[in-house]
């Protein structure tokens, strides 16, 4: 298959992948805002999404930069389309109910938790920094999801079934969290980058031992579906950026 | 019941840190400009008391004003950034940049002793080590959280089961 990006610095393209991580993720929980089950859950999943937002800036500037091809992290945020998207699929998958958003929410926390905590050792200063500055807030958003989801888990049989069933859906999108294309693995081997493989043993341990105290199983599945960071996406991701990339795309240039 | 060890005020290493490094300083009088620029969302806080001012240098004759953002997507940044601009000019200087810097990362030890009372002062409990802030209204230490973010990206939502005054916690990161 061909590699998208395969012009690009194996640096600008890791960057670009979890700008897009951040941004579509955002998006996705920012599309709770006033609809959220009531005012507090809706004010702290746009909080959570502007935690995103401001990740997603960060690694875009970076990104732009160290392209040095004059694009702002705007170019690359709204300029860009779906297939040149490369965010893992996970993030960029519908809303769902509350249970879903929750879950996924749930499963990507603890990810990111195993994930910023070694990115922090990055030999790179500014990803570094970055990492220090979202594992932070990542850390919070754990200690918010961990009890939505043992409050759903244990709460009515309705509740308990829609967490059931989110991770039901969920779990054929996991695999890809940990799977490393050769660009990033050169990096980690530069210590750049964190070898996403290795954290898997733990965050299975996690998510299994969090999960099985209220009697849930998280089984392992066949099939894994993959192919974000090359631009390959399900079918939701277009019409997410034609929302997300509407103004910019009407109105080329248009400030606030 | 007020917990007397809470309304102690200590210096923690960070803010010490901080403190020594501005006393240090051979621009003391732009810092002290600067103690009038406050943050948009926090009435009366200044950026120093929150500890997201880091540095004033002037470097060929340009002012280099470093600042670090408390979360990394809070809106409130470019609003200091231009509040700052607009302090130094009319303190009568010219060339002024504002670097928003991410490490090192903004964390709540950085935030005064001063900037603590001022929370309380307006009704928002200053971060506490076990993340149980008394009420700031009534001092109860009887309170529990409604939810984990409030009004900002930086502060909870709680509420206090004596004087039932809901409130907004300054959470510790």
């Amino acid at each position: 298959m061909n590699q998208l990006n395969a012009d690009k610095t194996p640096l600008f393209r890791f960057l670009l992948g979890l700008a897009d991580d951040s941004v579509v993720l955002s998006h996705r929980l920012s599309e709770w805002c006033s609809n959220g089950p009531y005012l507090e859950e809706d004010i702290a999943l746009s909080n959570v999404a502007l935690d995103y937002i401001g990740r997603a800036r960060m690694f875009y500037q970076y990104a732009a930069q160290i392209e040095g091809e004059g694009r702002s992290e705007d170019d690359l945020a709204y300029l860009r389309d779906e297939r040149q998207f490369t965010n893992l699929l996970i993030h960029e998958l519908p809303k769902g109910d509350f249970g879903f958003t929750m879950v996924r929410q749930f499963l990507l926390d603890a990810f990111y938790k195993l994930y910023l905590a070694k990115l922090v050792d990055s030999n790179d200063e500014t990803i570094a920094a970055i990492a220090s500055k979202a594992i932070k807030e990542t850390q919070y958003h754990l200690k918010r999801s961990e009890p939505w989801i043992r409050q759903l888990s244990e709460g009515t049989d309705e509740s308990r079934q829609r967490i059931v069933r989110a991770l039901d859906e969920l779990k054929d999108f996991v695999g890809e969290l940990f799977e490393m294309l050769p660009f990033e693995t050169e990096l980690a081997e530069q210590g750049i980058a964190v070898d996403r493989a290795s954290l898997q043993a733990d965050w299975d341990a996690y998510i299994q031992g969090f999960l099985a105290q209220s009697d849930i199983e998280f089984g392992d599945s066949k099939l894994q579906i993959r192919g974000g960071r090359n631009g390959i996406h399900t079918e939701h991701l277009g019409h997410m950026l034609s929302e997300m990339q509407y103004v910019q795309r009407t109105y080329p240039g248009m400030q606030w | 019941m007020t917990n007397l060890a809470k309304t102690i005020p200590t210096v923690n290493p960070v803010y010490a840190q901080r403190r020594k490094f501005r006393a240090d300083s051979e621009f003391g009088q732009l810092w002290d400009i600067l103690d009038d620029v406050c943050d948009p969302e926090l009435p009366g806080l200044t950026i120093w008391d929150l500890g997201v001012l880091q540095d004033v240098t002037i470097q060929d004759s340009q002012i280099l004003v470093t600042i670090t953002p408390t979360y990394s997507g809070c809106p409130a940044v470019d609003a200091m950034s231009a509040d700052i601009i607009s302090a130094l000019k009319s303190a009568g200087y010219e060339q002024i940049k504002v670097h928003v810097a991410l490490s090192p990362a903004w964390g709540t030890d950085m935030i005064s002793p001063a900037g603590k009372q001022h929370l309380a002062a307006i009704h928002i409990a200053p971060p506490q080590p076990d993340d149980e802030p008394d009420c700031p209204v009534c001092g109860s230490h009887n309170t529990q959280v409604l939810s984990q973010f409030g009004s900002t990206a930086c502060k909870a939502l709680h509420r206090c089961d004596d004087c039932f005054e809901t409130f907004d916690y300054f959470k510790r990161l």
